[in-house]
C-alpha cells in the first residue's frame, strides 16, 4: 500500500525506528500486539518495525474519535494503515470491543494499546480490562509486548511535529498464559512485560 | 595540474588504498581463528566497507557541485543533531527549541553558506541562537534544571550545526590563487581528520600499550596517537598540491588538523560517557553513529577554517 509506505519512509528518515526483537519472532502464528502509548505514531512505527510481509495481516486498533475525525484521518488510518476504528464513549449496551472480536475471530493480527490513551510519561499507566478480555476469548493467540522507546520525546501529547529522535520498538517473546488467571494480576503482569522491555 | 586531474588523483589515490585495505581484511579474516581476533576482524571489514560508502556519496557529492555537498553536509548535521539530543535528556518543555533548532536553525546556517552571507553565518548561532533557543524554551515555563536543558540544547546545536558547518563553509572562502578549486580544501580537511583516525586506530591495534585517557576512551592509546597522528601529519603535509598552501604550511595545518581532532574525539568521547552511552548511534555499520565518525571534524573544522581565512584569504 502506497500510502503506508510513503508514512515509514517519512518516519524511517526521522526517527529511525529500528525493531530490536528479543528473540527471532515466529510470524506465521496469530498475535495481539500490545504497547505503550505515547503518541499519534506509535502504530504507524510498530508497523514500520514489523517485517513487510508480516504487516499484511496486522491491523491496529486506533480511537474511531480521532482516526475518524475527519476524512483525511479516516481515509489514512482505514486505506493507509488497515485500522479497525473502536468506539471509546460508546452507547450503554453496545461492547466497544465487538470490532476488534470480529477482526481476530477472522484470524487478523492486531495491535492494541492497553491504556487506551496516550501518556505522556516514558513507562505504561494502568491498562483496562479490554486486552484481558481479548486474552480470555482467545488462548491460542500469542500476547506480545512491545516496549515504544523514546515516542514520548519525539511527539509528546499536545505536539503536531515530530521531533527528529531516534526511536526503538522493542518487541518481546509472547507472554506465558495461565488459566483462570485474575483479570487485576493478568493485567500487571502485562504491564511488566512491557516494563521489562523498556530496562 | 587542473582541477579535475587533481581530483581523479585524489579518489583514484583514495580507491587504491581502500582496495589494498579490503583485501588485506580478507586476509585476516581468514587467518583468524581466536574469537576476540575473528570479531576485531569483522570489526575492520565493516568500517572498511563503510569507508566504501562514505567516499562514494562525497565523490557523488563533488561530482554534482558545490550545493550539493552543501546540502549533504546539512544532512550530516540533521543525523549528527538527532543522535545528540536522542542520548540527552529533553523534557516537552524543549519541544519548540528543539523543532527550531531542527527544522529552522540546520536549514538557515547552510542556506547562509550556499548564498555566501559569512557574516550571518558567523553570527546566527553564536548571538542568534544562543539567546533565542532558551527564550523560546522559556515560553513553556518548565523550570526544571532549566540551565542544564537550554545548556545541552546549546551544546548539541554549537558541535553539531556550527562546528560541522565550518567544513563547506571552506567553500565560501576567496583563497589567493585558489579560485574555484575550494572543494580541493575540504577534501583536503576530510582527508586529513579521518586518515588521522584511521592511523591511530591502526597504530593502536599493532603498537598500542599506554592508554592516553582510559577514564575517557579505553581505546585511545600514546602509541596511536604519536605513530599515527605524526604519520597523518606528513602524508596532509605531502598532499600540499591539493591546496594554497606549500609544503611547510601544509605540514603545520596537517598538524593542527589532527591535534583538534584528536582533541575532539575525547571531548565528545567524555560527553558520551557522562551520557552513559559507548557509542552515538548504529548509523554506520562498524564506525557507531554519525557523530562517532564526525566528533574529530568538529573541533578541526572550525579552526582549520578561521587559521585559512585569516592566513590565506584575499
Amino acid at each position: 500500500m502506497w500510502i503506508s509506505n510513503a508514512l515509514i519512509s517519512v518516519l524511517r528518515f526521522l526517527i529511525g525506528v529500528t525493531a530490536r526483537w528479543e528473540s527471532p519472532p515466529d510470524l506465521t502464528r496469530q498475535r495481539i500486539y500490545f504497547a505503550n502509548h505515547t503518541s499519534h505514531m506509535d502504530t504507524l512505527a510498530i508497523i514500520a518495525a514489523l517485517p513487510p510481509e508480516a504487516r499484511v495481516n496486522v491491523k491496529p486498533v486506533a480511537a474511531a474519535d480521532y482516526w475518524g475525525k475527519n476524512r483525511f484521518l479516516r481515509y489514512i488510518s482505514q486505506k493507509g494503515l488497515n485500522a479497525v476504528l473502536i468506539d471509546r464513549n460508546p452507547t450503554p449496551g453496545t461492547n466497544v470491543l465487538e470490532p476488534i472480536f470480529d477482526v481476530v475471530r477472522a484470524g487478523h493480527s492486531i495491535i492494541i494499546f492497553p491504556e487506551g490513551t496516550r501518556s505522556s510519561q516514558a513507562l505504561p499507566g494502568e491498562f483496562k480490562s479490554g486486552l484481558y478480555r481479548l486474552a480470555e476469548a482467545f488462548p491460542e493467540v500469542d500476547l506480545v509486548p512491545i516496549y515504544l522507546e523514546n515516542l514520548h520525546r519525539s511527539m509528546p501529547k499536545g505536539k503536531h511535529v515530530p521531533l527528529p529522535i531516534i526511536c526503538t520498538i522493542r518487541i518481546g517473546d509472547p507472554m506465558p498464559r495461565f488459566v483462570d488467571e485474575e483479570k487485576q494480576v493478568f493485567l500487571q503482569r502485562a504491564r511488566d512485560a512491557i516494563v521489562r522491555l523498556s530496562a | 595540474m587542473t582541477l579535475e586531474q587533481k581530483f581523479l588523483w585524489f579518489f583514484g589515490a583514495i580507491a587504491c588504498l581502500l582496495a589494498v585495505a579490503s583485501i588485506i581484511g580478507r586476509v585476516l579474516a581468514k587467518r583468524a581463528k581466536t574469537e576476540g581476533s575473528i570479531s576485531t576482524i569483522e570489526n575492520l571489514n565493516q568500517r572498511v566497507n563503510a569507508w566504501w560508502g562514505m567516499v562514494i556519496i562525497f565523490f557523488v557529492s563533488y561530482l554534482l557541485g558545490g550545493n550539493a555537498t552543501v546540502i549533504l553536509f546539512g544532512f550530516i548535521s540533521l543525523f549528527a543533531l538527532r543522535e545528540f539530543i536522542t542520548l540527552t535528556p529533553t523534557r516537552p518543555g524543549d519541544h519548540n527549541a528543539l523543532f527550531s533548532a531542527f527544522f529552522i536553525l540546520i536549514p538557515l546556517q547552510y542556506v547562509l553558506i550556499g548564498t555566501h552571507w559569512y557574516s550571518l553565518f558567523t553570527l546566527l548561532i553564536p548571538v542568534y541562537a544562543f539567546l533565542l533557543l532558551p527564550a523560546i524554551a522559556v515560553l513553556s515555563q518548565d523550570t526544571d534544571s532549566f540551565l542544564e536543558r537550554a545548556a545541552k540544547i546549546q551544546w548539541g546545536v554549537m558541535i553539531c550545526i556550527y562546528c560541522i558547518s565550518h567544513a563547506p563553509a571552506l567553500l565560501l572562502l576567496d583563497l589567493q590563487g585558489f579560485t574555484g578549486q575550494n572543494a580541493l580544501l575540504l577534501f583536503y580537511l576530510v582527508f586529513v581528520v579521518q586518515l588521522s583516525d584511521v592511523l591511530q586506530y591502526v597504530f593502536g591495534k599493532l603498537f598500542g600499550k599506554h592508554k592516553v585517557a582510559p577514564l575517557v576512551s579505553p581505546s585511545k592509546t600514546v602509541e596511536g596517537l604519536v605513530g599515527g597522528g605524526l604519520s597523518a601529519t606528513l602524508i596532509g603535509g605531502c598532499m600540499f598540491w591539493m591546496t594554497p598552501f606549500n609544503f611547510w604550511q601544509s605540514l603545520l595545518m596537517s598538524l593542527v588538523i589532527v591535534v583538534m581532532g584528536f582533541l575532539g574525539g575525547l571531548v565528545m568521547s567524555a560527553i558520551k560517557r557522562s551520557l552513559s552511552a559507548k557509542d552515538w548511534g548504529t548509523m554506520i555499520k562498524g564506525h557507531g553513529g554519525m557523530l562517532d565518525r564526525m566528533d574529530s571534524i568538529c573541533f578541526a573544522a572550525p579552526i582549520f577554517f578561521h587559521l585559512t581565512r585569516y592566513f590565506f584569504s584575499v
